[in-house]
């Protein structure tokens, strides 16, 4: 099965952010970064997204996700991605994700 | 315009014919960048890419409003520039021309390595240390092939806009 890359939306020296970058690199997931402004008014295409302004946030077409807040998303990807998740290399069957968490 | 303007050496830039060398780049748009590549964009047709000078600097001010009230975004074309400007100038520069509405994106070089891959170099005197594109317009194919080219031969220099648009319709017909 091959992946889709996943969308992450972050901000340049976000530690946040880069909490995420560590987990996607660990789990040897595919990803495309788009950098926002570091203005919170000018998140526009974040708020549309999620309804808040906050960073970072990944968009997972595999699974139909959209996700904020770090914490949030180092655990749905683990979970996902992870040894025991359904979208783990290797998986055979290809489960069904639900919503994906808070 | 009268200007005193300086003459630029000759190049060995591609031309009608040849390919588009390809590269990827921070391609900038009102809301975010991302890492984009030509090929990429070819994906969807042909490509008007763009070489101008910093974002700021009045060339830069000039072609953008030119092409922005010449409605080069009606065309089905992808109409990006590139510039040794960050991203975060490239975002500004894009609400501040007011072609945010336009869909035209910006590639952010500041090593300016894709112009010296189109042998368009250019050294800018009195500002140590720092090169930019000459001013130059490729027009590209889906299949990446150059079809209209146009590259200064001196500084300051436009692309001649009525040629540009022919060339645009040429393409598309």
């Amino acid at each position: 099965m091959s992946q889709e890359p996943l969308t992450l939306y972050r901000l340049q020296a976000c530690p946040y952010c880069e909490r995420v970058v560590r987990v996607l690199s660990e789990l040897d997931l595919d990803y495309q970064s788009r950098f926002v402004e570091p203005l919170h008014s000018e998140r526009n295409v974040v708020k549309r997204l999620t309804g808040v302004r906050t960073v970072p946030v990944i968009v997972d077409e595999n699974t139909g996700v959209t996700m904020a807040e770090s914490a949030n998303i180092v655990d749905y990807l683990e979970r996902t991605y992870g040894d025991e998740g359904p979208l783990a290399e290797g998986a055979t069957t290809q489960a069904a994700v639900s919503d994906g968490g808070a | 315009m009268d200007f005193d303007v300086v003459d630029l050496p000759a190049t060995d830039h591609p031309t009608v014919g040849e390919e588009a060398p390809d590269f990827t780049r921070p391609l900038v748009n009102e809301e975010y960048w991302e890492d984009t590549s030509l090929s990429a964009l070819l994906d969807s047709g042909p490509v008007l890419l763009v070489f101008h000078s910093m974002d700021g600097a009045f060339p830069a001010t000039y072609l953008w409003n030119e092409l922005r009230d010449r409605r080069f975004d009606d065309y089905e074309l992808t109409v990006v520039g590139l510039s040794i400007s960050s991203p975060y100038e490239h975002k500004s520069f894009i609400d501040e021309q007011g072609i945010e509405d336009t869909g035209f994106r910006l590639f952010s070089d500041p090593s300016n390595e894709v112009a010296r891959s189109y042998d368009i170099e250019y050294s800018l005197d009195g500002m140590e240390g720092i090169s930019e594109p000459r001013p130059a317009v490729f027009l590209i194919d889906a299949g990446g092939t150059i079809g209209y080219t146009w590259v200064a031969e001196e500084w300051p220099a436009f692309p001649d806009y009525d040629d540009l648009e022919d060339a645009v319709e040429t393409e598309l017909a």
